[in-house]
């Protein structure tokens, strides 16, 4: 098998969306934050907190469905606490965002660590199983691809058609996205705009924490140190390659997940000719130009990282 | 309903004793008003006078530390957009409250529906919008995305957002301070048709022309206070300027003097930035002379500017200060060598909101042996010219360690002026110095001027007010689309020719304006 027949394997599409699915979530989460005009760096933190609470509920004997509430419920209560600080009080988002990202990820593995205080090898839980959709499993390729997946990825694109929804069909999503154009339209209208970011900002960390419950979930059993391994950095970009549009944002997973599963194929064939390094840096290196080019037209939403104060000049 | 009758409608908004602090400073003294319906009461004052505080405390953006408002007899709760949205108050904010990445639609109908509704009515929603457009002549699509809307599209949208929600009295402050003349005709046109049909109006402005033309009453706000409240009919716009100031403006007058030798000569300059350009372009600069340039914005007067203070470098032509021929000078240099700059946008180009005055003062001179020594600066120094500055151009500011952001508009460009005008210079660029500001600022920017000229400088006044350049001026030349039309003695001046020239007659490609 060479490079390019690799790509006509239903085994590597299959994979792709596999990968995809938490940056889909999660990237759906950044955007609603961003859209509100609030940059939450906190995401990678935040699904840390996602990925172990989910599986630490499964682990305790919760269902499956209760440990992804878990998930939302934490990366909420931690987006709470980002918003509060950069909303009401207008602290400095970046300097806030990593803050939030250190305190959750480490506070998961302090947790961690106290309930199991003694492991060697992680515990493991029940994941969920892939659901084959009826008949359109069947189909070659694609339906192995699209179709033989778990629940959650099913999820992560009706999340993406909920998010679209949300943002453009609904009075609040109107608010979301004027917020995070010009607050003072908002205020002006008689709504309140730390509510509505404060609002955003946990909607959109609910969805950050689902995003790394995915990686517990489904697709791992269990959860270890550094699990979530960037994946937070890279859903930032991919709003910025999204142009802050839900449908665009699928588009970019769904490349970064190709990329990555390409790699990891493209790994086993070159293997010992080229180091394996070179293959791990290759989905970094496309999203990057692919940001690039991308981002060149990108309309950032106005009063992105603005703190709002009533009133002010 | 009439004029005459207005008198006797009903109120619907009552405002009593309102007063606003601001640390030491007291924006609103005791002001008492009420509107009636279907009146235009014009609120009058200058920059600084408390005019926006108080409808800011009426629209509930603001908190008033004592007194009470009342629509419909009913008492308004404090600090509440909402509420006052919900009492029927619209208001038209001097900077557009719209998001211009949404469309038209999406802007106007924000906040009109529940919050958690699941699907918004649009369909319903755009009809209506285009019916309360079409019944008060606002055309506008609303489709379209405001960031592609002129100036006055955006107005009649903040208008429409005010309708859309059966808005019963409506607050427009400084609502001709973006508009054409033309545009300013029609909006009050729009005006006098929605006090026809009962709404009750709140016109902010210092414009005093304006307030005479579109209102029935008048109320003046001096220092905070409410010092006269006055029909229009029979009030003149003497009266008005002196309760609005608090003393008599007598307009500068330039005295004839000869003019002096030429000190920056342009000759055949073409330059290009974006749309603007200028072509064989020249022009002298003599010293002790005022040379204003006529012309409707967007024909090449910001890139003259631009090209005089070092910002653009002349594509061909030659430009020659004191007999020498600047090779490709920097902005650095033609500071260096005298020449004043005061921008048009004193906000983007004049000043940094975010810095101190002392800062400010110094930013074209930091480098300079007065203000650094071996790459240091010495704010010292730099605090002593801006306390300088606050004194001798009466800048009113708490300090030299205030934020310029928090300045009005008139004390931002005293503090421009002052800090163009220390180093005694040859050339003063000024590019619609006065725009946006009040009588009296205008007056102290006026004199300045005439100052710099009797100093032996040499002006150059690029300006789109024609009173305000046949006033300064000992010549006029005409830009348009980036020629320039011959030098014209004031004395020899017409406006009907001015006007023409203005509109393109008489150059190459002329025939038809280029209005912006």
């Amino acid at each position: 098998m060479d490079a390019v027949e690799i790509l006509f394997t239903a085994s590597l599409w299959a994979a792709a969306i596999r990968i995809a699915s938490p940056l889909i979530f999660a990237t759906l989460g950044e955007l609603i934050c961003e859209r509100a005009g609030v940059l939450n760096l906190g995401i990678e933190g935040i699904m840390t907190v996602g990925a172990f609470s989910g599986w630490l509920t499964v682990y305790m004997g919760g269902s499956l469905w209760l440990g992804i509430l878990a998930a939302a419920v934490a990366g909420s209560a931690f987006g709470l606490l980002h918003a509060l600080l950069v909303v009401p009080l207008g602290l400095s988002q970046h300097v806030t965002g990593i803050g939030i990202t250190l305190l959750a990820s480490s506070l998961s593995y302090y947790v961690y660590r106290l309930v199991f205080p003694e492991v060697t090898s992680p515990p493991k839980i029940e994941p969920f199983q892939p659901w084959n959709v009826p008949v359109l499993s069947d189909i070659p390729v694609i339906g192995e691809a699209l179709f033989r997946q778990t629940p959650l990825t099913y999820l992560a694109f009706a999340a993406v058609l909920l998010v679209s929804w949300f943002l453009y069909r609904t009075p609040m999503g109107l608010a979301v996205r004027t917020v995070g154009e010009n607050p003072s339209a908002v205020e002006a209208q008689g709504i309140d705009v730390t509510w509505v970011r404060i609002a955003a900002v946990m909607a959109g960390s609910a969805l950050m924490g689902i995003g790394g419950s995915f990686l517990t979930l489904s697709a791992f059993n269990s959860f270890f140190f550094d699990m979530v391994n960037g994946r937070g950095w890279i859903c930032i970009a991919l709003v910025v390659f999204g142009s802050w549009r839900p449908g665009k944002a699928l588009l970019g997973a769904l490349l970064f997940g190709l990329f990555d599963a390409y790699q990891l194929r493209l790994q086993q064939l070159a293997g010992g000719y080229v180091p394996y390094q070179v293959f791990l840096m290759l989905p970094f290196v496309l999203s990057i130009i692919a940001l690039i080019v991308m981002s060149r037209r990108a309309a950032y939403p106005r009063a992105l990282m603005v703190p709002y104060r009533k009133g002010e000049r | 309903m009439s004029r005459e009758n207005a008198g006797e409608a009903e109120i619907v908004l009552r405002l009593a004793g309102i007063t606003k602090r601001f640390g030491p400073l007291v924006a609103n003294d005791n002001v008492s008003l009420t509107l009636r319906r279907g009146e235009i009461v014009g609120l009058l004052g200058e920059n600084g006078a408390g005019k926006t505080t108080l409808m800011n405390i009426l629209f509930g953006h603001y908190v008033a530390d004592e007194g009470s408002i009342e629509v419909d007899g009913t008492p308004l709760p404090a600090g509440s957009p909402g509420a006052a949205l919900a009492a029927g108050i619209g208001m038209v904010h001097q900077h557009f409250t719209l998001a211009d990445n949404l469309t038209v639609l999406d802007n106007i109908i924000l906040g009109t529906e529940p919050l958690l509704r699941l699907s918004s009515r649009r369909n319903a929603a755009k009809a209506r919008v285009r019916e309360l457009a079409e019944a008060f002549g606002l055309a506008v699509d609303p489709d379209a995305t405001v960031s592609a809307l002129s100036v006055g599209e955006r107005q009649r949208v903040e208008i429409l957002k005010a309708l859309y929600r059966e808005a019963r009295v409506l607050i427009l402050d400084e609502p001709t301070a973006v508009l054409t003349p033309q545009e300013s005709t029609s909006l009050f046109e729009t005006l006098k048709k929605f006090a026809d049909r009962g709404l009750s109006i709140i016109f902010i402005s210092h414009k005093l022309g304006e307030v005479l033309a579109a209102c029935h009453r008048v109320a003046v706000l001096r220092g905070g206070k409410l010092v006269a409240e006055r029909p229009v009919a029979g009030a003149t716009r003497a009266d008005l300027a002196e309760l609005m100031v608090g003393r008599t403006i007598a307009p500068p007058k330039a005295e004839p003097q000869p003019a002096g030798p030429a000190i920056l000569e342009l000759s055949g300059i073409a330059a290009r930035r974006g749309a603007q350009k200028l072509e064989s372009l020249s022009l002298a600069l003599h010293g002790g002379e005022v040379l204003g340039i006529a012309g409707v914005s967007g024909n090449g007067q910001s890139l003259l500017a631009d090209l005089i203070s070092g910002l653009v470098t002349p594509a061909t032509g030659t430009m020659t200060l004191k007999g020498k021929v600047l090779a490709s000078p920097s902005p650095r240099q033609m500071v260096a060598q005298g020449v004043a700059r005061i921008p048009e946008d004193r906000h983007a180009e004049g000043l940094v909101g975010d810095m101190s005055v002392s800062e400010n003062v110094v930013s074209e001179a930091y480098l300079t042996p007065a203000f650094s020594h071996h790459g240091f600066i010495d704010w010292k120094k730099a605090r002593e010219f801006a306390l300088k500055i606050i004194k001798d151009y009466d800048v009113k500011c708490p300090g030299p360690e205030a934020r310029v952001r928090l300045l009005s508009g008139g004390n931002m460009q005293k503090l421009i002026l002052g800090r163009v005008m220390a180093n005694d210079p040859v050339i003063v660029l000024a590019n619609q110095p006065t725009r946006g500001l009040d009588v009296g600022a205008v007056t102290y920017v006026h004199e300045q001027l005439l100052a710099a000229r009797k100093r032996g400088a040499a002006v150059l006044l690029i300006s789109e007010d024609l009173d305000e350049l046949l006033s300064l001026s000992d010549k006029v030349a005409v830009i348009y689309r980036g020629q320039l039309s011959p030098v014209i003695r004031r004395a020899d001046v017409t406006i009907a020719d001015l006007g023409l020239r203005m509109a393109g007659q008489g150059f190459e490609h002329g025939g038809e304006s280029h209005a912006a």
